[in-house]
């Protein structure tokens, strides 16, 4: 079981996308990078940041930073742990997520909403990461 | 949470427009097309708003399917003219320009791409927006959709933000009586696809619910009407309203897959947009029956179709609104639109990409992919039904 957030939890889950057909295939022409930001909450005690670059259907690079200043990205995709926990379990679809405020994105929601099939494959891999939460 | 927008002000039923006369302000830009000026439409509303008190300029450019050019030509007017209000006089093309006009005469930082659901634009700063639908119809005038062709990369732009819901929308039954028996029937049939795509998409609520189905049914019931007796006031009417309450459900939903296959057709055959949704709707029905064939199923008890179970339901709808679309001489498939199959298969793959990237896969009630799509596209055009 890995911990979230983590950094290895964030390796795991690059290693999962990048065998991940589905999501190659749906986010064949994507180019984009991430912040998640995971704002603390329900035993979580301080925020947690994630750098996350997508290209053309693989992650090139995903890590923790120190902090959001850190790194500089397209997007930034945040929310509280508790609901960062419901997405990863599956009860959440991430563009739902962000049309009733669970999660705040910052960049482009129309691009983000041509890649759909992408995004849900995102949380479909974020799900096959063995996790266990604090 | 979720938030619903509405236009704070509708003004309805007969003399509707006669509201002008007492609108407060110094300068109005009507924003319409070369035939409602020809009906001398244009100068009827510019005329009571000179009653008004306000200085009236009219920008009659606008096209079917407008493109970003139209609407740089027409915001170029409006800074020049610097009005405090602007209207949107005719269908769906005339108000979506002037609703992306406004943003890009407020926000003159802003390009149409960055006009975004959750952006805040900070408008009505300069001018507020009323919108006059003509046709029955987009629903434009109470949407917080501006739908533009990019004419280069031949891709309808589905943009969306709050603060263009129109401040004032005026629903005059007098407006649409002089609509031809086809764009009587294409501007119904989009409302039609609007109200059910509204009541099955994943993000549906009560509000949505209550004005999809009465707008359902009212199509249901006056779309024939109007077809055949265009003069019929009672039916044009209740169209009227029908059209604009789909237009607040969908706006407060989401639109679905007819919507999204619609676009894609639209934007690579010309097709005008009522016709080329709502030859998509049976097909996308049948699709998505096997995820929310309870929701289609109360659809059909609103109409009183009969029928036991969810499952006998939605086929009855499917055939209503196959009947529907006999009765106003609407397309069965995509074939009836004159679309050799050739050049549809040719481009099969780029109605398959527009489709996917569209908002209408968002929330559809049943996920589909680039394999479903393509096979639906194909059902649609031989006009056979959808068994996967």
């Amino acid at each position: 079981m890995v911990l979230f957030p983590s950094e290895e939890w964030i390796q795991r889950f690059k290693e999962e996308l990048n065998k991940n057909e589905a999501y190659a295939e749906a986010a064949r022409d994507w180019e984009g990078d991430f912040l998640f930001v995971v704002t603390p909450d329900e035993g979580l005690d301080r925020e947690y940041v994630f750098y996350v670059d997508l290209y053309h259907g693989k992650c090139r690079e995903a890590c923790l930073l120190p902090s959001r200043e850190a790194r500089k990205a397209d997007f930034v995709f945040e929310g509280p742990y508790s609901n960062w926990k419901k997405l990863i379990r599956g009860e959440l679809d991430p563009i739902t997520a962000i049309m009733t405020r669970k999660f705040k994105l910052r960049g482009s929601l129309m691009k983000v909403m041509r890649y759909t099939k992408a995004a849900s494959e995102l949380v479909k891999t974020a799900s096959r990461v063995p996790t266990e939460f604090k | 949470m979720w938030e619903l927008t509405l236009p704070r002000t509708l003004v309805i039923g007969e003399d509707a427009l006669d509201y002008l006369r007492c609108l407060r302000g110094e300068r109005a830009l009507v924003i319409t097309d070369r035939v409602l000026a020809s009906l001398g439409l244009a100068e009827r509303v510019a005329s009571l708003l000179r009653e008004a008190g306000l200085e009236v300029r009219v920008f009659d450019r606008v096209e079917p399917e407008p493109s970003r050019r139209v609407v740089e030509e027409a915001v170029h007017l409006a800074r020049e003219f610097e009005p405090d209000w602007i209207i949107g006089l005719g269908g769906g093309s005339c108000m979506d320009v002037a609703k992306a006009a406004f943003v890009l005469y407020e926000r003159p930082d802003l390009t149409l791409d960055e006009i975004a659901p959750l952006a805040e634009l900070g408008l009505r700063k300069k001018a507020r927006l009323l919108n006059i639908p003509t046709t029955s119809g987009t629903g434009s005038e109470a949407t917080w959709a501006i739908v533009i062709t990019d004419e280069r990369e031949k891709r309808k732009m589905e943009l969306a933000s709050r603060e263009v819901v129109a401040d004032v929308a005026i629903l005059d039954p007098s407006l649409p009586a002089s609509m031809p028996p086809r764009l009587t029937a294409d501007t119904g049939l989009d409302a039609l696809t609007h109200a059910l795509e509204a009541y099955v998409s994943r993000w549906h609520n009560d509000f949505s619910d209550a004005l999809a189905l009465w707008a359902i049914r009212a199509v249901f019931r006056y779309l024939p009407r109007a077809y055949r007796n265009g003069q019929d006031a009672e039916a044009r009417e209740k169209l009227h309203n029908a059209a604009t309450m789909a237009g607040m459900a969908f706006s407060n939903s989401q639109i679905c897959i007819a919507h999204a296959m619609g676009h894609a057709l639209g934007a690579l055959f010309k097709v005008p947009h009522g016709r080329s949704v709502a030859v998509f709707l049976p097909y996308t029905i049948e699709y998505n029956a096997r995820a929310a064939a309870d929701r289609y199923a109360e659809v059909a008890d609103a109409l009183g179709l009969g029928g036991e179970g969810a499952a006998e339901k939605t086929t009855k709808l499917v055939k209503a609104v196959r009947e529907l679309l006999r009765e106003v001489d609407g397309p069965l498939s995509v074939a009836d639109l004159g679309i050799r199959r050739a050049d549809y298969e040719a481009r099969l793959e780029d109605l398959v990409d527009r489709a996917m990237s569209s908002t209408g896969t968002v929330a559809n009630p049943r996920d589909v992919g680039r394999q479903e799509y393509a096979r639906l596209f194909i059902c649609a055009y031989e006009g056979k039904p959808v068994d996967f």
